[in-house]
């Protein structure tokens, strides 16, 4: 048989790296253009810097576990929070879902690597670049950026020292890089994906991933740019003095308000489109079942990116907003619930009778689905007019985001990490160790961030580094769960190096799971299927359907069995 | 039985890799160009909240903007629009000196559209920091030439590449991208130049 030769050459050669490159781990230091090798530079970079931005929250929790500012200086903690939301926001959760996307969308839709390489590998090593910038600021006289990670005027416009290279003029250059960098990326995502997919598989046949990652990475091509304009006025307000929102020369402060949300906000649903997309593709595998509505799934990605960029002045509504737009934008951002919703209860049609395996990756999951209706329903008690004036600038608006950022979003790209682990490294992970993970990740995240929600409806202001002793015992609760959810860390740490050293082999498919990542060897060679592209014959997610998601399906299963 | 070769023109063959890439590249750009113009949007928003909700718009002194001589340079702008065309028409019959000629003289016209805008900028009495007004307008029209700067750059290095051999087969995508390029830059001057000097 001629056919199979093929396809075995394929698989049976080892893999190898792109022709010129280094073939040990000196490739993850080298400016390499696999989207593999990428992938795994944007996750191991953006697990750095949620080590450095837990740290920074570590230190805030440890302030705030007495009443007293006692532990740091006032000043710096206005930098620790700053810096916190500025790194965890920039450098961890933007790169960690591009390296997400990087390994899968290639070898999802059969393409042997970006549609630009080389820009995808410049988009990435701008990343380390503004990360050292930003680190730097903590080094300038006056210190970093202490404004919030939002940099309002007036209060951002305010240089008391008069350098010209301050801590606010830093924060203004990572940000425009990081948005550079990002655009960079969603160019190429996007010509990725409407270009370079496999023969056969049109968009209704596409993973549920990558409508999520196409629906993410349009809202940056939409809205960073608003950000970048608005971005650049502000250095030149603080750089050069000019009145675009100096109120003494004409300006308007709440201006930068609307740019800074007009992508701000829709920059949530970046973040967590790509997890809603891990969802889809975890619970099917791990249920046995098909996902429940495909095409109601992928379309509604598609409204909520419409929906995303016309909700933006609900961070504003006590901003002096006339009352019309209050009202108008209350009702946009309810009406997120209705896609969101539709996508939850698919959810739970889903896993609905299946045959659950709760490995460590549905565990995350799991996880992240509850903490995530969690924040919705605080979600939409924060659209709401009333309500938002009265939590306004309180915990509760601090609990909010980080149930969505944490206990949904990081969550889920745990689960994402732990499910992908064997296909990209070839090893798999230790389920104790993961098992372990999940159970301090999760006690953390509602320890630490439920507190917050009683505490910002009895009126604690968010950004204070000392408060009325009657908020102590939730503090302290809300301290603790921080803590602990530090100590998750090591576990999941260990995990990953100890795995990928020495863990036992992955065969390619260790979950049973449908898609075209999974008919490739773990790891995939450098080009995926280079040449050998499989006909997509029938949609996603045909668990329990017996039917084939490709031509020679059994062909290519019998020769990565043998190799 | 044969596996199946890749029959979707989309995914690349080591023969048509070429064509294929130069394919993406235009698709690619003319992403980044949709997305480039809502920095545009945010700065025409950003100008036309600061003119509406003014007290005193423009700094003292200065009655208004003269705009006679910029539309003198628009018209020269927006006419090279048409020379891009005319070059990109030469090329598409292969005469590739009509292509180079009309293509240099577009190159011109947005050299003296900036040549207009610099003597503009030093004749003005007022300054980037003469409060918003003044912001705004610097802003705009600067990025604004920015832009038709690196359009002029960008048709220089398609001019160079014109002159390696055979290079026309897969390299006519640079000269679509580039002159889709110059059609936003103007574009974005009309509408610029409405709203700063039309609208008072």
């Amino acid at each position: 048989m001629t056919s199979t030769a093929g396809v075995e050459s394929r698989i049976l050669r080892a893999p190898h790296p792109v022709p010129g490159a280094p073939d040990n781990w000196k490739r993850f230091f080298s400016f390499n253009t696999d989207a593999k090798v990428i992938g795994i530079q944007y996750i191991a970079t953006a697990l750095f810097f949620l080590l450095v931005g837990g740290l920074l929250a570590m230190i805030m929790r440890g302030e705030l576990i007495t009443p007293e500012a006692d532990l740091v200086d006032r000043t710096v903690y206005n930098g620790l929070y700053t810096m916190h939301g500025t790194i965890m926001l920039f450098l961890f959760i933007f790169p960690v879902l591009n390296g997400l996307n990087n390994l899968l969308i290639p070898c999802m839709i059969g393409a042997p690597d970006m549609a630009f390489p080389k820009l995808n590998a410049a988009a990435f090593w701008l990343v380390p670049v503004f990360g050292v910038i930003l680190m730097a600021s903590f080094l300038v006289p006056g210190g970093p950026a202490s404004s919030g990670w939002w940099s309002y005027p007036p209060v951002s416009l305010q240089n008391p020292l008069g350098h010209l290279i301050n801590g606010e003029a830093l924060w203004i250059l990572a940000v425009a890089l990081s948005g550079i960098s990002s655009i960079m990326g969603a160019v190429n995502f996007v010509t990725t994906i409407l270009r370079m997919r496999a023969p056969g598989m049109t968009l209704t046949r596409m993973p549920i991933f990558c409508w999520t990652a196409f629906s993410a990475q349009t809202i940056q091509l939409i809205g960073l740019p608003a950000l970048t304009g608005g971005a650049v006025m502000l250095l030149f307000d603080l750089v050069v003095g000019t009145s675009f929102y100096r109120p003494e020369g004409g300006g308007d402060p709440v201006l930068y308000q609307h740019f800074f949300w007009f992508y701000s906000h829709p920059a949530v649903y970046v973040i967590i489109l790509p997890v809603f997309g891990v969802f889809s593709e975890l619970f099917p595998v791990y249920a046995r079942k098909p996902l429940f509505g495909y095409p109601f799934v992928a379309g509604a990605s598609l409204v909520i990116v419409g929906l995303s960029l016309i909700v933006w002045v609900h961070h504003m509504f006590p901003s002096g907003v006339p009352q019309w737009m209050r009202d108008a934008f209350m009702v946009t951002t309810m009406l997120i619930a209705v896609p969101t919703g539709i996508k939850v209860f698919a959810w739970l049609a889903t896993l609905w009778g299946g045959k659950l395996r709760l490995n460590t990756a549905m565990l995350f999951a799991l996880g992240g689905l509850f903490n995530f209706v969690f924040a919705g329903v605080t979600g939409i008690m924060l659209a709401t007019v009333p309500v938002d004036i009265h939590v306004n600038n309180t915990y509760f608006v601090v609990g909010h985001f980080h149930y969505v950022i944490y206990g949904a979003a990081t969550m889920g790209v745990y689960a994402a990490i732990y499910h992908w682990f064997p296909k990209f490294t070839g090893h798999m992970y230790y389920e104790g160790l993961g098992k372990l993970h999940f159970l301090l990740t999760f006690i953390g995240t509602n320890l630490n961030f439920f507190p917050m929600h009683p505490l910002g409806l009895m009126g604690m202001p968010r950004r204070v580094s000392s408060y009325d002793p009657e908020f102590a015992f939730w503090n302290v609760i809300a301290s603790l769960g921080a803590f602990l959810l530090g100590v998750s860390i090591i576990p999941f740490l260990l995990n990953l190096v100890s795995s990928w050293v020495r863990g036992a082999k992955a065969p390619a498919n260790p979950w049973n799971a449908i898609g075209l990542e999974w008919l490739l060897p773990s790891p995939p060679p450098a080009e995926n299927f280079e040449e050998h592209v499989p006909t997509v014959i029938s949609g996603p997610y045909g668990y329990g359907t017996g039917r084939p998601l490709v031509e020679h399906q059994e062909e290519i299963e019998r020769a990565l069995l043998q190799a | 039985m044969t596996i199946s070769p890749p029959v979707d023109t989309a995914a690349p063959s080591p023969e048509g890799h070429e064509a294929a890439h130069a394919n993406y590249s235009l698709t690619g750009f003319i992403i980044f160009l949709c997305s480039e113009s809502v920095i545009f949007l945010a700065f025409f928003s950003g100008y036309a909240v600061l003119k509406l909700s003014a007290l005193q718009w423009l700094p003292p002194g200065v009655e208004g903007l003269e705009w006679r001589t910029p539309l003198l340079y628009t018209v020269v702008l927006v006419s090279s629009s048409g020379t891009v065309a005319l070059a990109e028409h030469f090329l598409s019959r292969g005469q590739l000196w009509g292509f180079r000629a009309f293509w240099l003289l577009s190159m011109a016209m947005g050299a003296v559209f900036l040549y207009g805008q610099a003597i503009e900028w030093r004749s003005l009495e007022f300054g980037i920091t003469s409060g918003s007004f003044g912001s705004c307008f610097y802003l705009l029209t600067g990025f604004h030439g920015l832009h038709v700067l690196s359009g002029i750059l960008l048709m220089a290095l398609m001019l160079q590449r014109s002159f390696r051999p055979a290079n026309y087969a897969a390299g006519e995508q640079g000269v679509i991208a580039t002159s889709l390029f110059w059609h936003f830059v103007d574009v974005i001057w009309v509408l610029l130049f409405l709203l700063l000097y039309a609208w008072s």
